[in-house]
């Protein structure tokens, strides 16, 4: 694909369409036999789809499946149901060779760049590898002019290639992450947490790299991530995750003006902006409790334990599926429409604590296991 | 703010008041046979006063956390070298044994660390975790221990705390094990507490409820705490004055809402541009700092931040202006180590920073 999408092209088929797309991870127990007890819902049938030439942000707290969202599409992980079409094939069907040369259009940064690239590989090994995978640029020449492009669009120097990923500074590293992740020229590019293991003066240097790579290759981006700041930054619809569904889906401005749901508008509150004065006058919605376990959500809206605004009614046993309220505005909730205007109030914390009981405890309520795994291993990384 | 009924009897917090920590010069080395030595923290001088929250910010690698653990006592004696004043209440810490460090360290000064399962022990219950201080600094019978453990658990907002009590770290989400660590740092209502990077591994709304609760411990009690963080959202919301870190030194140090209006030193102006903010409008380009924490020069040289500031000029390095760069007084408590700090306009009412432009 080329950067010049004519507007026709846009405005028919997306780039990728996924539909009911659920991942469940099975929950083995027993020495000789292996039964399965249960399932992790990582992700719980997702609908979204995403144009050419566009970002789609996908944002949620960790355990909430947006990375597995990822990893599934790119087929990194096996779909459990539903279909991924991604330019008029749907990938979830798809093996062996095709589905391998499909994935030269489908590429992914990862969080952490010194996990992903080889300790053992110099820069230009690692760079020549997908382009020698997949046949392409025939010939040495060919492929060490490509390279050096490639090192030219990240802003690394030449002399870069004969060094390891260990003598690069995070933020250097990433860029090669990057770099490996264009080499094929791909359409669709999948960062998972691309900048949250970055310093703070480097995460910007990135995102501008990332941001001019789109524009200069019309490249269509998801980017999954934990900071809002971030993805509303350089995303132009934006999905929030909470227990495998999506709970609200917006254009991003739209959603950080009035976001909708009230597991956004919560987790937009929770932001603490770099001003003082902002601080000291914007609106908390503290929530009560934690993420309760994908492998046991609760009953109805997946959010009525920790939601400020729960009703007696529908909230606990209906599940709200995901409507459109105004164009281009998705939200799965009941009171949408009561809580945008303000007919609804909500409570404070404690009050929801005291009125769920026991179910706003941590995730080890219940008997389910409550190991890293099975809540979800997306963290971001930290920091010292 | 203002203090609490508490038992410590802390006057109205005022600026005058005896500050409960003095840090003044300190300097880590780390030394190593065979390689030049590293200097982690290079003379800082700071205080913090009964009920006032600071700040000491910076990127990785700039100092912060030996700081505070340098603070503590808690560095390994071999091949590490601290010199400098830590003063609490008065009392020297530096060169301090280890016997008079032990009683101070859970009684007068806690710390809450950045990982919450890796500094809990994990094959030990959460319970014998927090009674463990408190048999230890206060003299209680294990019965008394265990009521005051579940009181406090209760008091930092863990539901049905004598069930947790009984529970491994391993059971508890991250959250929760980030308020059981609280929990016991405040056991024996110490003057003095260090929160290093507390809700960098959290959840954005789990790090709402964590400052929240140590916002109201401040109040309510009067402690000292010194915040160390990278976040500068965190700042603006919980502390009163900010020092910032730049390679082992303190570059800028001012009150909060004074910082983020007007940043002097470029460095502190550089981060605050190169943060999105949710609040501001959506497609404004973020300025990046050129190059990375790496590409620093020693303070002996000239300004460390010279290779990667923008208004760098050639006095910055110290053989062309031949006297290293110092940290002055730069206006009404405010500190500044720079040759050529951002200027502002004097329109003082009502001005706002080009870093923090809404």
């Amino acid at each position: 694909m080329t950067a010049t999408a004519t507007p026709a092209d846009q405005r028919g088929e997306p780039l990728l369409r996924v539909q009911g797309l659920k991942v469940h991870f099975p929950i083995k127990r027993g020495i000789f036999v292996d039964r399965t007890v249960g399932h992790v819902r990582a992700v719980d049938g997702v609908d979204l789809s995403i144009d050419r030439g566009t970002t789609y942000g996908l944002v949620g707290e960790s355990g909430c499946g947006k990375s597995t969202l990822g990893r599934a599409i790119l087929r990194l992980v096996e779909p459990t149901a539903g279909s991924v079409v991604f330019d008029g094939t749907d990938v979830a069907a798809l093996r062996g060779e095709p589905l391998r040369k499909m994935r030269r259009r489908m590429q992914m940064v990862f969080q952490d760049p010194l996990g992903s690239l080889d300790p053992r590989q110099n820069v230009e090994s690692l760079l020549s590898e997908p382009l020698r995978a997949h046949g392409l640029d025939g010939g040495n020449a060919g492929i060490a002019a490509h390279i050096r492009t490639l090192l030219d669009a990240v802003g690394l120097p030449v002399a870069a290639l004969r060094r390891y990923p260990h003598e690069f500074s995070g933020g250097q590293r990433q860029r090669i992450g990057i770099a490996r992740s264009i080499a094929l020229e791909p359409d669709l590019l999948i960062a998972d947490e691309p900048v949250s293991a970055l310093d703070v003066s480097v995460q910007a240097q990135v995102v501008n790299l990332l941001e001019e790579l789109q524009e200069r290759l019309g490249l269509t981006y998801l980017v999954i991530a934990h900071d809002l700041a971030v993805v509303r930054h350089i995303s132009d619809v934006v999905g929030v995750m909470y227990l495998g569904s999506l709970v609200e889906q917006a254009p991003a401005d739209d959603l950080y003006e009035e976001p909708l749901h009230p597991y956004t508008r919560a987790l937009m509150s929770a932001v603490p902006v770099p001003d003082p004065v902002v601080e000291g006058s914007r609106e908390r919605i503290l929530l009560a409790g934690d993420l309760p376990s994908p492998a046991n959500p609760p009953n109805g809206c997946r959010f009525h334990t920790r939601c400020p605004w729960r009703q007696e009614t529908r909230c606990d046993d209906e599940v709200p599926v995901l409507r459109e309220l105004a164009p281009a505005r998705f939200v799965s909730c009941h009171w949408a429409e009561e809580i945008r205007d303000g007919v609804l109030r909500p409570k404070a914390p404690e009050e929801v604590a005291a009125i769920q009981g026991v179910h706003v405890a941590a995730t080890g309520v219940g008997p389910v296991e409550t190991d890293a795994l099975v809540q979800g291993i997306d963290q971001p990384i930290e920091r010292t | 703010m203002s203090s609490g009924s508490s038992s410590i009897s802390a006057p109205p917090v005022g600026l005058g008041n005896q500050p409960v920590l003095e840090v003044t010069d300190l300097a880590v080395r780390f030394t190593r046979r065979g390689e030049a030595d590293t200097r982690a923290v290079d003379g800082v001088s700071f205080s913090v006063a009964p009920g006032e929250t600071i700040g000491l910010v910076g990127e990785s690698g700039c100092g912060k956390s030996v700081t505070s653990l340098a603070v503590m006592g808690l560095l390994p004696k071999r091949n590490v070298q601290v010199s400098g004043s830590v003063r609490l209440d008065g009392q020297e810490l530096v060169g301090a044994d280890a016997e008079t460090l032990r009683g101070l360290r859970g009684a007068d000064m806690a710390m809450v660390f950045q990982d919450p399962l890796s500094s809990l022990n994990p094959t030990v219950p959460i319970g014998t975790q927090v009674t463990e201080v408190l048999l230890e600094h206060r003299d209680m019978t294990r019965k008394e221990a265990v009521d005051e453990a579940a009181r406090l658990l209760d008091r930092v907002g863990i539901p049905d705390p004598l069930r947790r009590l009984k529970e491994y770290p391993h059971q508890l989400s991250g959250g929760m094990r980030q308020r059981a660590l609280i929990a016991m740092a405040l056991s024996c209502s110490p003057r003095l507490l260090i929160a290093d990077e507390p809700t960098t591994a959290l959840d954005v709304t789990i790090q709402a409820q964590i400052l929240e609760l140590l916002r109201e411990l401040v109040v309510d009690s009067g402690t000292a705490l010194v915040m160390i963080t990278h976040d500068l959202g965190v700042v603006a919301g919980l502390c009163d004055r900010v020092h910032v870190m730049y390679a082992g030194k303190i570059i800028e140090t001012a009150d909060r809402h004074e910082l983020f209006a007007r940043p002097r030193q470029p460095y502190t102006g550089g981060l605050l541009a190169s943060v999105p903010r949710l609040d501001s409008p959506r497609g404004a380009p973020l300025t990046p700092i050129r190059g990375s924490a790496r590409d620093t020069i020693a303070w002996a040289d000239g300004c460390a931040f010279a290779p990667r500031c923008d208004s760098a000029q050639d006095d910055c390095l110290t053989e062309v202006a031949g006297s290293t760069v110092e940290l002055v007084p730069d206006g009404p408590r405010r500190e500044l180590r720079c040759r050529h700090p951002i200027e502002y306009p004097p329109a003082p009412a009502g001005a706002t920073a080009p870093g923090a432009a809404r």
